[in-house]
């Protein structure tokens, strides 16, 4: 895919339950951009990450200048999700009728969910919601891809090779092998180049 | 090499107390110390990584007011020192920090404050700014990623110029922010130590490091303060952008900069309004501040969380009244912000709307309605103990004990992920009704103790971390020693700081620079005091639950329990399962069983889920850590180790 450079503030947001890789998925998006030229301001709260509640990490992409490290409401871009609730709840905060929506499949269910207080969304009102609430959306099963290559937490690899397989970014596979080069030793790096491949592999 | 070492002029992204530590190695820092506390400690973390290839000294120290005495040390004998913490470690250092601010310091001597308003990963939303003009310090407030590190680097340099302390303040949005750097040079030549001291008493390069004469000495300090609000009113860190003559101005700091800036932006309102960003809150600079005033009659003060700058700035603009005229106010006061919690860039929106008496684009309406419909069906998540966590354990043991003793005990709550039994108290099963400061659990606890003469007749637990056991637990721990408190005191020893990411305390043998040192034994300082001390596993549940309640019977004394597992997060644990386990499907009773489901509605473990079709247990492999625990409290022993 051919990358064309942007010309105005791109808003990004990722999002996903704590210890699932969020804060190292932004970072790597993150990075992968700097080295392609953008300003890139990333906004996270990453001190409760750990436990469980909801994470969130907000990326403005922008040609020239530090952005506020918060989104305003309705203004996101891009969500890309690694828990469908979570996407949801991103949605109906930031959406607006020209986000697009790259989403996990496979739920990670609050306490009061499986307490039995609350009930979880049927797969299909999610769809349905995303459906109404954006121009295009996209729901794999990452974690899958992940379990098949041995460690689910790379399901956050799978989001980003499906996410630049979207054309939503200007990223490639190139720039995603020089940026996990720089942090991960040599035989990490073909794993999480797999991950990609496998993300991309479900984007059609 | 690592990223916070990058040569000059390369452009890097940062996370916020990646800048400061940037900074604090540009101006040739020597020494740097702190106490872990959301959002302070990679400031710390990422200066402890090149410590050795940048000969530095860095320390996690036992808590706040030692991490500034430690760094003080450093500054009298004329190295370049820092001290880091989040806002309520300044006040655990504000004690020494008030006897610094009139000895006066040598070397640049920098605190760092990291904020966190809305209280994102705190139980306060405390604000030291006012700790700034309490005491007299310079204070300054990065506005991005850039300011952070040159700030701070400016910051020794102003240190040295005064000769005292100089505080940055930063908060959790540019703490734990990232964006662009572009890194200056790193200096080649480290500063050699050495404490002159023979001087006269007023000699503050060469005489002893004391707070007399008080009052010559206070009003030296203030006679210097006056030469840096004049270098305030040249900083290049005091910006104005926006027309010759706005309608409103607006005067910021900090990350609500980019919040104002944001919403000026999203309005089209750049020829109406004008921002004032000041990176110099304290002393502000007056001439400076009058040119701005007298541009316009409205001004608009965007900051969090208490009004300090708008004090500040209500105070100057009175003392200009016979030049500047009378200006109209907006901010925390008229409640035109809100004055508790952190803003964002839809709420300056709002404020300007409200005050320019323009509308916000919307969204169509039918958009709206889907997005509200969509909304009603999304459950909260709430946070909890994480998979695996030995504190739910702990907690589970906590309240067994309490309920099969029966009289309504409870457990004074402490600092740490065990917060959490406090703030979601099903995640506490109930037990832990009071959560305050560091160490505050143990003290509390020693006085509830005493009131068995007023008729109190409960029993009285407290717990608190490993980390915050050295922190400020062990004089509270005396006091209930010393007037016989009898009290259940419990460590929640995980081996680390496993709140903040595992850094080391006095309880390990390994430091923040990863040397191996000598480690602090709970047990022996506990048994040194002469508590009765017995130590458990928490997953343990037999074993524990039969001390606790053998303690709670035990009336009379301070008896501690030493509750040792590592966190499920880690590093040695992190992904290593101690068991694989499952629920055998033919022996679970599902909503059938007795036990009303006490497996997922009561115990709580993230882990192990109800299935809605087959109506029984089980447990999710890519969760469940393999603690085991859940295996021994099925009663009907249906949750198997494989
Ligand atoms: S073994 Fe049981 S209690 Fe422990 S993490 Fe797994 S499901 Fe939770
Ligand atoms: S990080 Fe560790 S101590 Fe904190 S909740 Fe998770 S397992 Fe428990």
């Amino acid at each position: 895919m051919k990358r064309t450079r942007q010309k105005e503030t791109k808003n990004l947001i990722l999002t996903g339950v704590g210890g699932q890789g969020n804060v190292m998925a932004s970072r790597t998006l993150a990075g992968m951009l700097v080295d392609a030229g953008y300003i890139v301001t990333i906004g996270e709260t990453f001190g409760m990450s750990q436990r469980g509640g909801s994470v969130m990490s907000h990326l403005r992409i922008s040609p020239d200048s530090v952005k506020s490290p918060q989104i305003p409401r309705g203004e996101a871009d891009v969500i890309v999700a690694l828990e469908p609730l979570e996407a949801l709840r991103v949605l109906t905060v930031y959406g607006n009728p020209q986000v697009c929506v790259l989403s996990n499949a496979r739920p990670a269910y609050p306490i009061g969910v499986i307490t039995g207080e609350l009930s979880y969304p049927s797969g299909e009102n999610i769809q349905v919601a995303f459906q109404r609430l954006s121009k295009a959306f996209w729901i794999i099963d990452a974690t899958s891809a992940a379990l098949a290559l041995g460690n689910p937490v790379l399901s956050n690899i799978v989001m980003i090779g499906a996410l630049a397989k979207t054309g939503l970014l200007p990223i490639d596979r190139r720039m995603f092998e020089k940026e996990i080069k720089k942090t991960l030793a040599a035989d990490k790096c073909a794993v999480n180049l797999k991950a990609y491949d496998a993300g991309g592999g479900m984007i059609k | 090499m690592t990223k916070l070492l990058s040569p000059a002029k390369s452009k890097v992204l940062f996370l916020g107390n990646e800048a400061i530590a940037r900074g604090a190695l540009e101006a040739g820092v020597s020494v740097a110390t702190g106490y872990p506390g959301t959002p302070s400690s990679e400031v710390i973390e990422s200066l402890a990584h090149v410590a050795s290839e940048r000969n530095l000294y860095v320390e996690w120290s036992v808590n706040e007011k030692v991490a500034l005495e430690v760094a003080a040390a450093a500054s009298f004998a004329g190295l370049r020192s820092m001290a880091v913490m989040k806002q309520n470690g300044v006040n655990v250092a504000s004690d020494f920090l008030l006897h610094l601010t009139a000895s006066g310091t040598r070397g640049g001597l920098v605190l760092v404050s990291c904020e966190d308003p809305g209280a994102l990963s705190s139980v306060n939303e405390g604000e030291s700014r006012y700790f700034a003009r309490m005491l007299e310090m310079p204070l300054l407030e990065p506005s991005d990623f850039q300011e952070a590190k040159d700030l701070t680097k400016w910051a020794f340099e102003l240190s040295e110029q005064i000769g005292n302390v100089v505080m940055l303040r930063s908060v959790t949005r540019m703490s734990h922010a990232s964006g662009n750097v572009i890194c200056g040079k790193l200096p080649v030549k480290s500063r050699k130590a050495h404490f002159e001291y023979d001087g006269s008493v007023m000699d503050s390069s060469r005489g002893p490091m004391i707070s007399t004469p008080v009052v010559a000495k206070h009003l030296l300090h203030q006679e210097k303060l006056k030469d840096i609000e004049a270098l305030f009113e040249k900083s290049p860190f005091n910006r104005y952008v926006g027309p010759g003559k706005p309608e409103l101005l607006i005067i910021t700091s900090s990350a609500c900069f980019l919040y104002a800036e944001e919403a000026v932006e999203m309005l089209g309102l750049q020829k109406r309004v004008g921002i004032l960003k000041l990176g110099t809150t304290w002393p502000l600079p007056p001439k400076l501040l009058e040119k701005h005033l007298r541009k316009t009659k409205k001004i608009l003060i965007v900051e969090e969380v208490l009004p300090f700058l708008e004090e500040n700035v209500k105070v100057l603009a009175a003392s200009l009244v016979s030049r500047i005229g009378i200006n109209t106010f907006y901010g925390k006061y008229d409640e035109m912000l809100p004055s508790a919690g952190e803003l964002n860039p839809d709420i300056v929106a709002a404020a300007l709307c409200h005050i320019l008496k323009v509308k916000r684009k919307t969204l169509p309406a039918n958009y709206l309605n889907d997005s509200q419909k969509a909304a009603a069906l999304i459950p909260v998540r709430e946070q909890t103990f994480c998979a695996g966590c030995p504190h739910r354990a702990s907690f589970w043991n906590i309240h067994n004990a309490i309920a099969l003793d029966g009289r309504k005990g409870f457990v004074c709550g402490d600092i740490g992920c065990y917060s959490m039994a406090a703030l979601s108290p099903a995640t506490g099963y109930h037990t832990m009704p009071t959560l305050h400061s560091m160490g505050s659990g143990t003290g509390l606890a020693s006085g509830f103790a005493k009131l068995a003469q007023f008729g109190l007749d409960q029993p009285i637990l407290t717990v608190c971390g490993d980390s915050t056991f050295y922190h400020a637990v062990i004089p509270a721990l005396i006091n209930a020693q010393h007037n016989r408190a009898d009290i259940t005191f419990i460590v929640l020893d995980n081996a680390g700081t496993a709140m903040t990411g595992f850094q080391p305390h006095p309880g390990l043998a390994i430091s923040a620079m990863k040397e191996v040192v000598p480690a602090v034994d709970i047990a022996a300082i506990c048994s040194a005091i002469g508590a009765k001390v017995a130590v458990s596993d928490p997953f343990d549940l037999e074993t524990t639950g039969k001390i606790l309640t053998s303690f709670l019977a035990d009336k009379g004394l301070l008896k501690v329990l030493i509750l040792r597992q590592a966190c499920a997060l880690s590093p040695e644990k992190k992904g290593k399962k101690i068991f694989d386990v499952k629920v055998n499907e033919s022996l679970c009773l599902g909503d059938a069983c007795g036990c009303n489901r006490l497996c997922t509605r009561v115990f709580r473990c993230p882990a192990l889920t109800w299935d809605r079709t087959t109506k029984k247990a089980v447990v999710d492999e890519v969760i469940c850590a393999g603690c085991g625990v859940c295996v021994s409290i099925c009663p009907q022993k249906a949750i198997i180790k494989l």
